[in-house]
């Protein structure tokens, strides 16, 4: 197994492409990827995209990304795992080069949600659960995300007010990201007061619905002198399965997937929870980070809550988490999302991160989810 | 051989709709409304509540009483006017939901408010010709009024299962006589495709529904030689409170001897589910021994009329499952016009 | 859905059929195949108690177009007491009742039509114990 890097990043404004499609998005984010790896020609590629079915109609998106990036009989694979699609895609394309078996591999993410109506994109969404045994009672994703918050504030005392200072902190952060879907300053009042979508969670705790993709370069770290900018070594990587339904885990106040992956990339990476700088978290629902933190090992169990809103995962704080602005307002378009967070702390860990840049950048984590945590990707990235 | 009812079960639905809501929207007076038809209320089912779901829950609270296994139910009958296929009987489902498949015999009956009785009428006829150990007929209904038509007051939802059976250890009740009496009487009607019934205002009052009833009841006294200052209790078809206390007067009844099983003030006309539910109120609170006169009616037209004996098990079994009554005042919702016109249908999201 | 979809699961969705392990005697809803806590592969099948509690809850009310029509509703995730947990609507109940460890019980209920011309699906939802 080959240690592998991360050496050209790509990603443009997310937000609701109107003039887009799904093939200009993908292009148009994996030709910038390309151009700042300074490559032509890929010998790979893994497409991540959760519903292309649901939302674009489009299936065998691999094939058709493949030639209208222009890359002739390239092998190329489309993952699909929930919302943790583009994580698997980066997890699959890291594996190809660690084989041996490639060289310059394409790791992309797409989604184009915007397309369909509210109710058709929740429907598409909501596939991600067990749809017979928990889709059939009506429940969306922000009811799961709502009952693990019930039972996280049952459980541990968490507030409302904590939950909301997550999404304060991310559309702060995203306020300093220029392609972020929003660029809106909000209090702690404005998210409790905006409209309810699963009590207790208002449309200020959810991620919203978006268009966008992301694209990253991966190669051999032996090869990064090839390349006109610095590569980022991908020193950990962490891939585990929960159960898909919600009311089978025993604690619903925890995401076990995500511990066991973390647990597996620390243990890969040779790294503790205190050496990681800063991280890219799955902030589907404000309640996710906070549970997702403590997953990590940033908090113990029940102290996320409190953290957040002491401003410990500030820009500022012990562990910055989501300095991109998280899905919350750098937007979710599902199977990019993955991606999107490599790119942050690639660029992080280049001091590429413009008015974002963090002053200790040298250990980077990036969480993605898929579901309600039945899939969990952990990825610790780090200077070369 | 002794044939009767060995479970019994009601189940209604928890919303009520008062007549005070109805006649503000339509700007009728209610008292008049209230005291021409003495109601004050109808029950209104949910978006999730249909003849199939409340029969299943009638059905379950019928078995809770009976103690049988479900797979000695040799048929099972719903009665009502809104099924909610017109090809696919809502029996199939009851039984597959109690587990009385796959060897049981099913039919949906069809003939307005008494289609409950005629379940119950052909499931003791099979179970007293020996050809199966217990039968269930089920009334139920859902039904409709026309917007500011004068049954909107009353068109209400509820459903009352029986099973029949032989079994000496089991009976609640005899079953000791019956009777059918029946015309072609169009007082009442609904043509295929419709959404609302039709009626003959005054029509479906003299010439109808007394005419069939007292003509039923008739029959029954002086076939099994009875009359009725023999019955403890009397229960005929409910549509509104004051048609059955005018066919008791007719008949020689008392208002005690109708007042247990005349719901239809609390719970407005249940249709099919009409004498049944009544007849489920009754037995909550019978004695052994005590003699009970039925008589549905349905427009088309006819009435079909029993007449039970209590039993002891009675006393045994009733609290196995939730009292008629107890459904009646305790637990209830009550809904203002705008939520009841959505949740039957009257209104509806656009692009749904 | 397709009618053969829903009919296949009667068993659960009409009867709450769930199975024992027969090895560790953990009970699945649905069925399983393969038990996940011993690996076991028979089970004993039996009907679930209607009754159980409220272990978390929500009130969802921006819903996928398929339920539309019921918004807001409650859904929460139900400890049955014969023990597999269920994620149903909570249905006839007011939002200021809900809470952990609300009794409840399994009414059978529509759970979902295609419009006006599809079969209609049926299963239960969870109604506060009232007596």
């Amino acid at each position: 197994m080959r240690d592998v890097a991360v050496i050209g990043v790509g990603m443009q404004k997310w937000g609701e492409l109107w003039e887009k499609s799904t093939r200009d998005i993908f292009v148009e984010s994996a030709l910038l990827a390309m151009d700042d790896a300074g490559v032509d020609r890929l010998d790979a590629m893994y497409v991540g995209s959760m519903s292309p079915g649901i939302f674009a109609s489009q299936e065998h998106l691999e094939s058709l990304m493949a030639d209208y990036l222009g890359q002739k009989h390239i092998p190329a694979t489309r993952v699909e795992s929930a919302c943790a699609s583009g994580g698997l895609a980066f997890r699959l394309a890291w594996l190809a080069v660690s084989s041996g078996i490639s060289d310059v591999v394409l790791a992309g993410g797409v989604e184009k949600m915007t397309d369909v109506s509210g109710g058709q994109a929740t429907h598409a969404l909501a596939t991600a659960a067990d749809m017979k045994w928990e889709g059939m009672s009506g429940v969306t994703f922000p009811g799961l995300y709502a009952m693990m918050a019930v039972a996280h504030m049952a459980k541990y005392g968490t507030t409302r007010r904590q939950l909301a200072s997550v999404a304060v902190k991310n559309h702060d952060n995203g306020l300093l990201n220029p392609r972020a879907q929003f660029h809106l300053k909000i209090s702690i009042d404005d998210v409790i007061n905006s409209v309810k979508v699963a009590d207790p969670l208002n449309i200020l705790d959810c991620s919203p619905i978006t268009d966008g993709a992301a694209a990253v370069i991966l190669c051999p770290a032996d090869h990064v002198k090839k390349f006109k900018k610095p590569g980022v070594k991908v020193i950990g990587s962490g891939h585990a399965t929960d159960t898909i339904a919600l009311h089978d885990r025993a604690d619903l106040a925890a995401l076990k997937g995500v511990g066991e992956a973390a647990a597996r990339a620390y243990k890969m990476a040779g790294k503790k929870p205190e050496q990681i700088d800063f991280a890219e978290v799955h902030d589907c629902f404000t309640i996710a980070e906070v549970i997702v933190s403590e997953a990590l090992g940033f908090f113990p169990a029940g102290k996320g809550g409190p953290g957040a809103e002491a401003g410990e995962t500030a820009r500022g704080g012990r562990i910055p988490i989501n300095t991109s602005g998280g899905l919350k307002s750098k937007g979710h378009p599902v199977g990019a999302t993955g991606i999107a967070q490599i790119v942050e702390l690639t660029e992080q860990l280049r001091g590429e991160a413009g008015e974002r840049q963090l002053k200790k950048a040298r250990v980077g984590l990036a969480q993605n989810m898929g579901g309600s945590g039945g899939t969990a990707l952990v990825h610790i990235l780090e200077v070369m | 051989m002794a044939v009767g009812i060995v479970g019994y079960g009601a189940h209604l639905p928890r919303r009520r709709i008062k007549v005070e809501e109805i006649a503000k929207v339509w700007g009728a007076d209610a008292p008049s409304y209230k005291k021409g038809l003495e109601l004050l209320q109808k029950s209104v089912p949910a978006l999730d509540e249909d003849t199939i779901t409340l029969s299943v829950e009638a059905a379950r609270n019928a078995l809770a009483r009976a103690e049988i296994d479900p797979k000695e139910i040799g048929a099972i009958y719903v009665g009502s006017e809104s099924h909610p296929y017109a090809v696919k009987p809502s029996g199939a489902t009851v039984a597959e939901a109690i587990g009385a498949v796959p060897d049981c015999h099913c039919a949906d009956f069809e003939f307005a408010c008494k289609a409950g009785s005629e379940g119950m009428f052909v499931a003791y006829g099979l179970v007293k010709a020996g050809l199966i150990k217990y039968g269930m007929g089920i009334g139920a209904d859902t039904s409709q009024g026309a917007p500011g038509d004068a049954l909107e007051y009353s068109a209400a939802a509820g459903a009352a299962a029986f099973i029949m059976g032989a079994d000496e250890r089991k009976i609640i009740a005899t079953v000791d006589e019956t009777f059918s009496f029946m015309t072609d009487t169009p007082d009442f009607w609904r043509r295929e495709h419709q959404f609302y019934p039709s009626h003959g205002g005054r029509f479906t009052g003299e010439p109808a529904y007394f005419r069939t009833v007292t003509g039923a009841v008739k029959g029954i006294l002086e076939k099994s030689g009875m009359k009725p200052t023999d019955f403890k209790y009397a229960v005929f078809h409910q549509p509104n409170g004051k048609f059955p206390k005018r066919a008791a007067k007719m008949l020689g009844f008392t208002f005690e001897q109708i007042d247990i099983g005349r719901v239809v003030p609390w719970l407005g006309n249940t249709y099919s589910g009409a004498s049944p539910i009544g007849l489920t109120a009754i037995l909550d609170v019978a004695n052994p021994g005590d003699r009970i006169l039925m008589c549905s009616y349905g427009s088309g037209a006819g009435s079909d009329a029993f007449i039970y004996t209590v039993r002891d098990r009675v006393r045994e079994v009733r609290d196995r499952a939730p009292r008629t009554r107890w459904q009646l005042d305790e637990n209830v919702m009550y809904v203002e016009y705008g939520e009841y016109a959505k949740l039957r249908r009257k209104i509806r999201m656009a692009g749904e | 859905m397709p009618p053969a979809r829903s009919w296949r699961a009667y068993p659960q969705t009409y009867r709450l059929e769930a199975a024992r392990c027969t090895k560790c005697g953990k009970a699945f809803y649905p069925p399983r195949l393969v038990c996940p806590e011993c690996h076991n592969r028979t089970f004993e099948t039996f009907a679930m108690k209607r009754t159980g509690k409220v272990v978390s809850h929500t009130v969802i009310r921006t819903p996928a177009s398929a339920f539309s029509a019921l918004q807001p509703f409650a859904v929460g995730i139900v400890e049955m007491d014969d023990g597999p947990r269920l994620t149903v609507q909570i249905a006839d109940v007011k939002f200021e009742e809900l809470k952990i460890g609300l009794p409840v019980r399994l009414e059978f209920r529509r759970i979902f039509s295609e419009g006006e011309s599809g079969v209609i699906q049926y299963g239960h939802k969870a109604v506060p114990i009232r007596q």
